[in-house]
């Protein structure tokens, strides 16, 4: 999976993806030229307004920010072998939460109440992925059902919790109160203090997992249960932990788009964050810190979307069905094929129970 | 389920329904109607589930299948101004959808569960592409009066004045349970879900009966929405399936991968879910539509939680098949 495995210089895990993408985008292209519109131009806006200027750099990393985060809860668990689909409901619950205690705590100095607001925004995601992760070790529930689940009910309880008891008084919109401004995150040096956030976090994962016992307890679960068991890691203890990393990085990643972007909740505001972050993970070979530059490439994307309708009048959506190609041919062997090294699906359990 | 459980059940189902068809026969029959509307969509999608995953393909991509298949029907419906005609292109593109998983499940050996997800993930972004809206089509499926049973004092009102795919949906089931138990091959398809290698010996073609298999069962995907775009509502919106098709894995997994026990756990799941609307709609208790919404997912949660550990599923699911070298 990593390139450690020998010392001869591996580029499939840099070529495959990209050649994916390229593969992905030409299928686009047809289908985009179908609708009687010259896909090159449409490509070219696309990325001339993510990559082509300073703005548009700080736009496109702005929307990369919570898709590193999303992408890293998903790529942490694929480590484990466990698939969290369930990233969408812990960022949903991490981005009320934090909105909560951004509105809610007064006169705090921006010092403490910055951090606060995001450890709250962690420990509900957490909480979320916690459902899932005690089902999954102690029941043997399969956690993509119960996260898919979670998702629908986070999603619904938001929307109570918006609509009655934390909803923005003498106001028409299903929305909380504005956070105060000592909660707010200003940017750095142009980019959003976020950004840097995200991976400093993506970095530390990384590290976690190549020089700590408790990553290599992960990747050992993640290979072989068995073989975990055998060697003394408790797999219920690691499959616990990887789900609850997961779900609080998650919940970050819903707590800086609340305290750098929106200012607030509102409900369907994070809607997609989540499930790009599977499409991230896996661009990004479940990776810390591949889930980087895949997380970028779908910001650029996401973040001129909108131009893209308005200079070439191809919707929006485009996006949505680029990732959906783009996954598909990353995760379809076909491509690896060409390349050596075979093996190099991410290895995961199947079947609904253990 | 329990035999024990499970007339405990019928039993209080029983005293309840005699209590409120005492007090008010109108709304009792309807609640029950309802319910079948709710538990058809669930149990056809559930039947994708037991299909594929009897002959040990797992199948998390019905969502998606649903979805697309609900998608296509509806515009070709509308496009075509001819609803069956819509219900057939839905069925075919259930079809493809199967093709394609089994495409990437047993050629490319790919995992299952990534394989489903990414039907999920294409469903979603083409389905939101394409969307347009001011698409009506002509009229939803005409419901059938049944002849002799809708005369039938408590029953009629219940079973008849459904839908075609209903009724049909229903004879599937009980065909599907009668094939799978009493023909060569449901005994084939079960022997390749548990036991891949002794059934190849044997001289049965373990992927050419995974592909037939997972591809029928995309078919029946395609069925269910079409139930839902053509009959159950005759409109299509964006996430449209909203989660049913996962909700059909737990209704699979609850009625033990056997045909007639995901009927009877889809009953049950449109039961909880009619009742709860009719209290909506009477203003028995008050509760916020939110609330509402999350049963049939708690519901789904709970009920994994209390059958795993109880249940056993097919040996061989998940595991692409490798010809072993001699």
């Amino acid at each position: 999976m990593d390139a450690k495995q020998g010392k001869k210089l591996d580029f499939s895990p840099i070529l495959v993806p990209l050649l994916s993408i390229l593969v992905a985008l030409a299928f686009g292209g047809i289908l985009i030229f179908i609708q009687g519109i010259n896909p090159l131009s449409a490509y070219r806006v696309l990325f001339t307004t993510a990559f082509g200027s300073f703005d548009g750099v700080a736009i496109t990393l702005a929307k990369a920010t919570p898709l590193i985060l999303s992408g890293l809860a998903v790529a942490i668990c694929l480590r484990a072998g466990l698939f969290n689909i369930g990233a969408q409901g812990q960022l949903i619950s991490g981005a009320l939460a934090s909105a909560w205690a951004g509105y809610t705590f007064v006169g705090l100095p921006a010092l403490v109440h910055i951090p606060l607001a995001l450890i709250f925004g962690a420990f509900f995601g957490a909480l979320v992925a916690l459902v899932a992760a005690v089902l999954k070790a102690y029941r043997g529930v399969h956690e993509v059902i119960t996260t898919i689940m979670l998702n629908s009910i986070v999603i619904a309880l938001s929307d109570y919790l918006t609509s009655n008891p934390f909803k923005e008084p003498d106001q028409p919109l299903t929305r909380t109160p504005k956070i105060q401004e000592s909660a707010r995150m200003p940017d750095l040096l142009g980019l959003p203090l976020g950004f840097f956030l995200a991976i400093g976090l993506s970095i530390t994962l990384w590290w976690i997992m190549r020089n700590t016992t408790t990553g290599f307890s992960i990747e050992t679960i993640g290979r072989n249960k068995n073989a975990g068991w055998y060697a003394g890691i408790s797999v219920k203890k690691t499959i616990m932990l990887s789900m609850l990393i997961g779900g609080a990085v998650a919940g970050v990643a819903g707590a800086v788009e609340t305290l750098s972007i929106i200012g607030r909740f509102e409900p369907a505001f994070n809607a997609g964050l989540g499930f790009d972050g599977i499409t991230v993970a896996l661009l990004g070979r479940a990776n810390p810190l591949g889930v980087i530059p895949a997380a970028i490439l779908i910001g650029g994307m996401r973040a001129s979307g909108s131009t893209m309708q308005f200079e070439v009048g191809v919707a929006p959506e485009l996006v949505d069905l680029l990732l959906a190609l783009i996954l598909f041919f990353v995760t379809a062997p076909l491509l690896a094929k060409f390349f050596k090294n075979r093996k190099e699906n991410v290895a995961m359990t199947s079947g609904w129970s253990n | 389920m329990k035999l024990r459980t499970s007339h405990y059940l019928i039993i209080a189902f029983l005293a309840a329904f005699t209590y409120f068809y005492s007090k008010d026969g109108l709304v009792a029959t309807s609640v029950l109607y309802t319910a079948i509307q709710f538990a058809l969509p669930l149990a056809l999608a559930a039947m994708v589930g037991v299909m594929c995953e009897r002959t040990g393909v797992v199948n998390i991509g019905i969502e998606g299948t649903m979805l697309i298949s609900a998608f296509t029907a509806f515009f070709a419906g509308a496009i075509l101004k001819n609803t069956v005609q819509g219900m057939l292109v839905g069925v075919f593109t259930g079809a493809m959808m199967g093709l394609l998983l089994a495409l990437m499940a047993v050629n490319w050996k790919m995992d299952q569960i990534i394989a489903g997800v990414i039907i999920n993930i294409l469903a979603a972004g083409i389905t939101s592409f394409y969307y347009r809206q001011n698409y009506s089509i002509p009229s939803t499926l005409d419901p059938i009066d049944l002849p002799v049973i809708g005369a039938w004092p408590i029953l009629g009102p219940v079973l008849s004045f459904h839908g075609p795919i209903t009724y049909f949906g229903i004879f599937f089931i009980l065909g599907l349970w009668f094939a799978l138990y009493k023909t060569s091959w449901g005994l084939r398809s079960r022997a390749v879900g548990e036991h891949p290698s002794s059934a190849d010996t044997a001289g049965v073609s373990v992927s050419r009966l995974r592909y037939l298999n997972v591809t029928a069962a995309g078919a029946v995907g395609g069925l269910a929405g079409s139930y839902l775009a053509l009959e159950a509502v005759g409109i299509f919106e964006r996430g449209f399936t909203a989660g049913k098709g996962f909700t059909a894995l737990a209704i699979m997994i609850f009625g033990r991968w056997n045909p007639l026990g995901a009927l009877a756990a889809a009953l049950f799941f449109g039961l909880t879910q009619a009742v709860t609307n009719q209290l909506m709609i009477d203003e028995v208790v008050e509760i916020p539509p939110q609330f509402i919404n999350m049963l049939p997912y708690i519901l789904t949660i709970v009920v994994l939680a209390i059958s795993a550990g109880k249940v056993r599923p097919p040996a061989a699911e998940g595991i692409p098949y490798e010809k072993e070298k001699s």
